[in-house]
């Protein structure tokens, strides 16, 4: 007589009235596999194929070990660099209103907007000994075109909206309370904004790092024209993969391709972890 | 304990945009009293309130701390403790460093020694009874702790006054009413100059040694929460206080009269001719048509803690609520008539 | 009482939690400086180096085949690409915004992969399926079938690297809409299509059109990961960017950057209509981002 009890089962998905969930889960799946996992998985195997050993004799191959060096390397100068001015631009533009703010916050997208190409030939006839900004910098004896300086103020190019974006709602989100409280406690301007303003930010200016830090290891398009492409120099591990399939190397050029995909999800488990710490300490992002 | 002036507001004006939200407001703030600021939102309460902290400044009108001018002091440098509705706690830093954070920010020269800070932390975390909480962070504390600790944070560098700013706002209302009642304790231990700014009546006549009416920019009225109930000033202070019923009366010799028929209310001299009555629900009591003032049928009646409440919809037309605790129940459609037994007139 | 209307001094601080007029100025100063030498420096370079020779020379560029094929090739390839994303977006973003599921966090993350890809990497994994040597290389070889140095492989490079864009923008803006609306025109008997057509699509309208924009951007100006898949072929597998780099490296400066003034025309016409949209319709176009 007794019906079995009923129990709360784990399943794969709540149930729910909204139809569609086997249709677009389906599709989702099956166009993820097909553009993005499969050919990835092509990576994997051609890399597993080669196995740590193989990876890692390309890896410390002179000239693969210096292109990885100058990819990370100025990378990371040129993430900081943006941190710096994209927290400085971020503040301008959310707690200071002036004319012509709506298209300055408008022009910091641009890199997002301008294609790779343009960017860097634009940069390349700029920063060139004869160009614009090129002969100003060659007069103090800096040569920006065809050394790792050009290639720093391309990735300047192409991190700084990642850094404006990643701390800007962040600051507009901040109680203006919180820094009235401080105030009426007797604290200065400056003892408000390092003690209390900066230390909740901190989290998303990493973030933004990372972002502009990931992004600059793995962008082509914008440096290969202002960089020079010299070996040893200021060859980026990028094109160091491009000119290996050219010269029809799958090998060594999966291997610099799964040397930088490790290092982005490093930075991308960086990122995670970041904000998970942010949120479990200070119960938000 | 209460006695000479600890904050003297002056003839304050202030113009947000184009509306104004404070006319000329003067208000004394006694040495040691609790002083609530009541008013209907946008009657420019929390703007006072600011404006005596220092986080906004007036169009015209003085801020006098004591003998001292402080209408153009920075916010740093006058020393209150303000606690914010949404508490503004800093969330990066554990409950000590926040309570702690005032003295911190001391120049080098004023600032009290590590031990010294450290103890007047635990003293004020003994005094909110969240002794165990040092070390916690702001998100793992409920409403009602955080509150505290804003409390405290205000309070640890010895302000010339508290300010408070619609303190019990955010919380829900068990919360809120144990933590009046310890606020009341807290002041009554320290002594400490408080003002606080709110909306609800209950809360500054519960709480208060003296009440601020405030309605549109001005002050309507200041006294003990016995003189702004027993002797309100205007129909403004009478109707933000309370429920009330009101009545067309006619004035004549200090005679208040309702329908022709005398009521025990006594006009103020110089007040004649037409004027309104105004009642609480409770100085109505059910009678006969002969010695009734008010006449109607009842539209429906219900229990609410204790009392009896009767919707009588009058004759003249409006809706009356009469509470009574010795009433059977009152069957709709009933015709019955009502006596003013007291009440306020003003002019119509 | 007496007369003490203290005129208060003119230059108040309007607020105290903001910093002096001095530093306020010299910050200003510090953006609008920085980003006009980094960004808007590079961007006016392009229409200054396509005009510097007159109009003929910047008209000239155009009137020729390979950039007639160029520009035919990038409009087909976005073509193809933004619908695709576009209706991948619609999908994967009502599967993830209308259901509770075991493993959601994983697949949103694994949407979002291609984002932190490098262009070059991502030509070159579909180089190691389709290409000679690739997995199905040979099978492709045998049934003459060309999809690496070809338009196909160009248009899958494109759809790899704005894979992410349509769905990232809708399914945090779906989430934040909750299913109560979709629930109520389905108790009213509307069928599910019905109830996506009138009453979820008008809602998400506006951050559709963002995403578009934005995807549709990035598919015509890609050029890492369509330059390793295309084998710059002129005339054949040649979109805009590449044939911008051709005649760059040709030493053609003119006619390069006045094909690459189109494509920051472009740019221009995105981040404007963007601006707009984000100015007319914030609240319509992404989720409020609300913590708590």
């Amino acid at each position: 007589m007794a019906e079995p009890p009923l129990r709360p089962r784990r399943r794969f998905r709540q149930p729910s009235v909204i139809p569609g969930f086997g249709l677009t889960l389906g599709y989702t799946l099956t166009c993820l596999s097909l553009v993005v996992l499969l050919p990835l998985a092509a990576l994997v195997v051609r890399a597993s194929g080669l196995g740590f050993s193989g990876i890692w004799e390309v890896a410390t191959d002179p000239r693969v070990a210096s292109a990885l060096r100058v990819s990370f390397g100025v990378s990371a100068l040129a993430a900081l660099t943006a941190s710096v001015f994209g927290f400085l631009v971020a503040w301008v533009l959310t707690r200071y209103d002036f004319p012509g703010r709506r298209i300055v916050d408008a022009v910091v997208d641009l890199p997002f907007a301008l294609p790779t190409a343009v960017a860097g030939i634009a940069l390349a006839s700029l920063y060139a000994p004869n160009g614009l900004v090129g002969a100003q910098l060659a007069k103090l004896g800096i040569e920006a075109a065809y050394t790792p300086v050009g290639i720093y103020i391309a990735m300047v190019f192409i991190g700084l909206p990642f850094a404006v974006r990643t701390v800007q709602p962040l600051i507009v989100e901040i109680d203006r309370e919180i820094e009235e409280a401080s105030a009426t406690l007797g604290a200065g301007r400056l003892h408000t904004l390092t003690r209390v303003v900066l230390p909740p930010l901190i989290p998303a200016v990493l973030t933004g790092f990372a972002l502009a830090f990931a992004r600059g290891v793995g962008e082509y398009g914008s440096i290969i024209f202002i960089a020079g492409n010299l070996p040893y120099v200021s060859e980026i591990a990028p094109l160091l993969i491009v000119i290996k399939l050219s010269e029809f190397d799958y090998g060594g050029a999966c291997a610099i391709a799964t040397i930088m995909l490790g290092i982005s999800f490093v930075t991308l488990l960086a990122i995670n972890l970041i904000q998970a710490w942010s949120r479990r300490r200070f119960g938000y992002v | 304990m209460t006695g000479s002036t600890a904050i003297r507001v002056e003839n304050l004006s202030k113009t947000f945009d184009t509306a104004a939200v404070l006319h000329d407001l003067s208000l004394d703030v006694r040495a040691g009293e609790l002083l609530a600021l009541l008013g209907p939102s946008g009657s420019g309460k929390t703007t006072l309130l600011r404006i005596i902290a220092g986080l906004d400044f007036p169009d015209r009108g003085r801020i006098v701390f004591g003998a001292e001018d402080a209408t153009r002091l920075p916010v740093q440098q006058r020393a209150v403790g303000f606690v914010f509705q949404h508490y503004a706690l800093f969330k990066h830093m554990s409950v000590a460093d926040n309570i702690a954070y005032g003295l911190n920010a001391r120049k080098r020269s004023e600032r009290p020694a590590k031990a010294e800070i450290k103890r007047r932390v635990g003293d004020l975390l003994d005094l909110i009874k969240l002794s165990g909480f040092a070390d916690r962070y702001p998100s793992q504390l409920s409403g009602g702790q955080r509150q505290r600790i804003a409390l405290a944070r205000a309070l640890a560098v010895e302000p010339r006054v508290l300010l408070l700013d619609e303190p019990f706002g955010a919380l829900d209302a068990q919360v809120r009413k144990d933590l009046r009642r310890w606020l009341r304790e807290i002041h009554d231990r320290t002594g400490q100059t408080t003002i606080f700014v709110t909306h609800d009546q209950d809360e500054a006549l519960e709480l208060s040694d003296r009440v601020a009416v405030l309605a549109k920019g001005r002050l309507e009225q200041i006294g003990t929460p016995d003189e702004v109930q027993e002797a309100p000033v205007s129909a403004t202070v009478l109707k933000f206080l309370g429920d009330t019923i009101e009545v067309e009366a006619i004035a004549q010799g200090g005679e208040v009269r309702v329908d022709g028929r005398l009521t025990p209310v006594v006009a103020p001299p110089g007040l004649v001719g037409p004027v309104k009555l105004y009642a609480r629900p409770w100085q109505l009591q059910f009678a006969e048509a002969g010695e009734a003032h008010l006449h109607g049928t009842v539209r429906s009646s219900y229990r609410s803690q204790g009392r009896q409440r009767i919707e009588v919809d009058r004759i003249e037309g409006k809706t009356v609520v009469v509470e009574a605790s010795d009433t059977a129940r009152l069957p709709a459609g009933r015709e019955v008539g009502l006596r003013i037994l007291a009440g306020h007139v003003f002019a119509g | 009482m007496s007369e003490i209307a203290t005129d208060l001094p003119r230059h108040q601080p309007a607020s105290v939690v903001t910093e002096g007029g001095l530093v306020r100025g010299l910050l200003i100063a510090v953006a609008i400086v920085f980003l006009a030498l980094f960004l808007v420096l590079p961007l006016a370079t392009v229409f200054v180096q396509a005009f510097a020779k007159g109009w003929d020379a910047y008209l000239a560029a155009f009137h020729e085949a390979d950039a007639h094929a160029a520009i035919r090739l990038t409009l087909i390839t976005a073509a193809i690409a933004v619908p695709f994303n576009l209706v991948f977006g619609i999908m994967a973003s009502w599967a993830i915004a209308k259901f509770e599921f075991a493993g959601k966090n994983l697949l949103v993350t694994l949407i979002d992969l291609p984002f932190s890809v490098s262009p070059v990497v991502s030509g070159l994994i579909y180089v190691l399926v389709f290409g000679s040597q690739g997995l199905i290389g040979p099978w492709l070889l045998e049934h003459d079938i060309q999809i690496i140095f070809a338009i196909p492989g160009i248009v899958l490079a494109t759809i790899f690297v704005t894979f992410p864009f349509v769905a990232r923008q809708l399914i945090p803006l779906m989430q934040e809409q909750g299913t109560a609306e979709e629930e109520a025109a389905l108790t009213l008997g509307a069928s599910g299509w019905h109830a996506f057509r009138t009453v979820t699509l008008p809602n998400i309208r506006w951050g559709l059109l963002y995403s578009v924009l934005l995807c549709n951007a990035r598919a015509m100006g890609e050029f890492g990961a369509v330059s390793v898949v295309s084998g710059h072929i002129r005339g054949l597998t040649n979109t805009l960017p590449l044939h911008v780099e051709i005649l760059y490296n040709e030493y053609n400066f003119v006619a390069s950057f006045a094909v690459a003034s189109l494509l920051a025309g472009l740019a221009l016409v995105t981040l404007g209509l963007k601006s707009l949209l984000e100015w007319r319709y914030a609240g319509d176009i992404a989720a409020s981002g609300r913590r708590h």
